[in-house]
């Protein structure tokens, strides 16, 4: 975070102008989605951006998230940097012959010869009220198949950058955004700036326990180390920001500056983001652990709507505060 | 080595291309026996779909591309790709997995793709390239460079529902791709009629794609249908969809040999000796007084020992090293 007071925008803005400044620097640089265009999208992070760029570049399609997808494909193997906009992470499931054995395979296939540099952009995050099918954290999923790469922007600042650095990549990235987050604000400088895919970043220093969280749940292990600064715990909270490329190496020395570990991701817990990072954690600072590293995840179960059953299936700030103050021997 | 890139030199006149004509599917003949015959002597790794029978599609489809256009093939792709100008020792060298291959030996004979000759890849997903190469007839277009994008699939992948989506973006967004839908009348083990119902043609036609059918053994026919396609989405005509009625000679691959539970032996005999694409062109050629039955045999003779040097190139060429397992996974 850079130390002159700048500019607040709120997350969805600092998305906007990430791809308006690129569509602005780079002509092939186009969108392509379902109401991406006079809509805006249902979440309006789009709005204006046909105004300025055109219906060619802003390009609203039917709902076929196989068959654009597919088309982003193969647009990006020839020349252009489509970026897909997945309407709800819950439709990245229509999508998956075309990332997973597609867009992440043509690069190592064909010897290194084809590129497909494009971007999926889609949502996450749960208790909105939109029950099972519009309410999942999948970004798993896309983190275990080799050739993508999985960014989890968690505010304002981070979102600008990392989607500018996602759209500059040679490779296909799909770039999560939390829904719930759209409005939340922060600094974001004017300029140019790129956050580099791969690099984590220590949101509040601490030295009693880290908590590593992405995305939607940042803002939640921030609340929980405010929390736990009322009882006396130094809460690190850190993002990895990527969950490929991973930063081990800082998770790690996190962990082994302050020998207690919870990790908090939204995905379902099983076999999820939660599991990889902390084997990577309990892999290298095995002899440096307190206690072992605790996982905290969606729960698995669909995500429920009525909202007393959804809004148990998530960490929350409270659940996160018991967790780390029990680790940390002060119940 | 290059076979079809001879073409700008070698069809200044109407006899050199006829002639070609008879090369390019005799190329692809002697190449589809060279395979058979390594994968029979424990030469070639994995699995091998041979075109042997279905000549006449792509060479006459890819007679009437240029060099920069576009193509995507099948699991069934060594025709395509010869057609479009890859070189056989390259190949071969792929098939094998060998360093020289045209994807370093990660791609194998159902992943040659080439940028230089436009070959987007062949795919081993059955309608997986559908996409590819739509968005590829997108990247023509918005880059306005006059290009056409040619789409290979055989009639299983009429079964996927991926290509009724890019059929309709195709055609909304006026794309100048062509959909060739070869039909060997077995989608794997099965006969067609089991699995399609009601009309290929009717299937593109309901999207407003201009829509024709040929006879598949016939290069001539192939060859001026799908010119006029593909003259017609270069200067701005829209999608179309080139119906091909084809055989495939041998088995779904080179292991599948009992094939009576399917079809008859008689059916395979009637086909080759009544719709042999070379042969009943090399008849044409002779009774046209194009070519002499001396002149056939010696391009056959020609091509068969470039053949031969190719395989032995690709026998002799060295395996990837272990260490480049990783290498080639992002750009």
């Amino acid at each position: 975070m850079p130390e002159v007071a700048v500019r607040e925008l709120t997350f969805a803005q600092a998305v906007r102008e990430a791809l308006a400044e690129e569509m602005r620097r780079d002509p092939t640089v186009c969108i392509m989605g379902e109401d991406v265009a006079e809509a805006g999208t249902p979440f309006k992070v789009l709005s204006g951006l046909v105004e300025e760029f055109g219906k060619e570049r802003v390009l609203d399609t039917p709902i076929s998230e196989a068959g654009f997808t597919g088309m982003a494909v193969g647009a990006a193997m020839t020349g252009m940097r489509p970026i897909v906009d997945i309407m709800f992470g819950d439709f990245i499931t229509l999508t998956m012959d075309q990332m997973a054995n597609q867009a992440a395979k043509v690069h190592y296939m064909s010897g290194g010869k084809w590129k497909v540099p494009m971007v999926m952009r889609t949502t996450l995050g749960a208790t909105r009220r939109s029950a099972a099918q519009h309410s999942q954290s999948l970004h798993a999923w896309f983190s275990h198949v080799p050739g993508l790469k999985v960014v989890l922007p968690s505010t304002p600042y981070d979102a600008k950058g990392l989607l500018k650095a996602a759209i500059r990549d040679e490779n296909p990235v799909v770039f999560f955004e939390d829904k719930m987050m759209y409005k939340l604000k922060g600094p974001v400088p004017d300029e140019d700036y790129t956050i580099r895919l791969g690099v984590a970043d220590i949101k509040r220093e601490g030295s009693d326990i880290t908590l590593v969280a992405t995305s939607s749940m940042v803002q939640v292990a921030l609340g929980a180390a405010a929390l736990l600064e009322e009882a006396g715990i130094s809460a690190e909270v850190i993002d990895p920001r990527t969950t490929w490329p991973l930063d081990e190496k800082a998770l790690i020395e996190s962990a082994k500056k302050t020998s207690r570990v919870i990790v908090l991701d939204e995905g379902y817990q099983r076999y999820g983001v939660t599991a990889e990072i902390a084997s990577v954690i309990a892999e290298g600072a095995f002899y440096d652990l307190d206690a072992p590293v605790k996982r905290m995840g969606a729960m698995h179960v669909p995500i429920p709507f009525s909202p007393p059953l959804e809004d148990v299936t998530v960490p929350t700030e409270q659940t996160v505060f018991e967790a780390a103050r029990a680790m940390c021997g002060r119940e | 080595m290059t076979i079809a890139t001879e073409r700008s030199a070698d069809a200044n006149t109407k006899a050199d291309q006829n002639l070609r004509f008879y090369r390019q599917m005799m190329a692809i003949r002697l190449f589809e026996e060279r395979v058979n015959d390594l994968y029979t002597r424990a030469l070639m790794p994995g699995l091998a779909h041979l075109y042997i029978g279905e000549e006449a599609v792509a060479v006459g489809v890819c007679e009437a591309l240029r060099p920069d256009d576009y193509i995507t093939s099948t699991h069934r792709g060594h025709g395509h790709c010869l057609a479009k100008g890859a070189s056989p020792d390259l190949m071969f060298a792929e098939l094998l997995g060998k360093e020289a291959g045209y994807c370093k030996g990660k791609g194998g004979s159902m992943h040659i793709a080439d940028p230089a000759t436009g070959n987007m890849g062949a795919n081993a997903i059955v309608g997986g390239s559908v996409g590819i190469a739509t968005g590829a007839a997108l990247s023509a277009k918005r880059l306005a460079n006059g290009r056409v994008a040619v789409c290979f699939f055989g009639e299983g992948a009429l079964g996927q529902g991926s290509l009724y989506e890019v059929m309709n973006l195709a055609q909304l967004f006026k794309l100048p791709v062509v959909y060739v839908c070869e039909n060997n009348l077995y989608t794997e083990y099965t006969h067609f009629t089991e699995t399609t119902a009601g009309d290929i043609l009717t299937r593109a036609t309901a999207f407003g794609l201009f829509a024709a059918q040929v006879d598949g053994q016939d290069v001539r026919s192939v060859h001026e249908t799908a010119g006029h396609l593909i003259d017609r989405a270069r200067n701005g005509g829209g999608p179309a969809f080139l119906l091909a009625d084809t055989y495939r000679y041998t088995g779904h691959h080179v292991g599948d040999i009992n094939r009576e539970y399917y079809r008859s032996k008689q059916e395979e005999q009637s086909w080759k000796s009544d719709r042999d694409p070379i042969k009943n062109y090399s008849r044409w050629l002779i009774s046209q007084k194009l070519a002499d039955q001396d002149r056939l045999a010696q391009i056959e003779s020609e091509l068969a020992i470039e053949m031969d040097k190719a395989v032995e190139f690709a026998i002799a060429a060295p395996y990837p090293k272990p260490e480049e397992v990783d290498q080639d996974v992002y750009a």
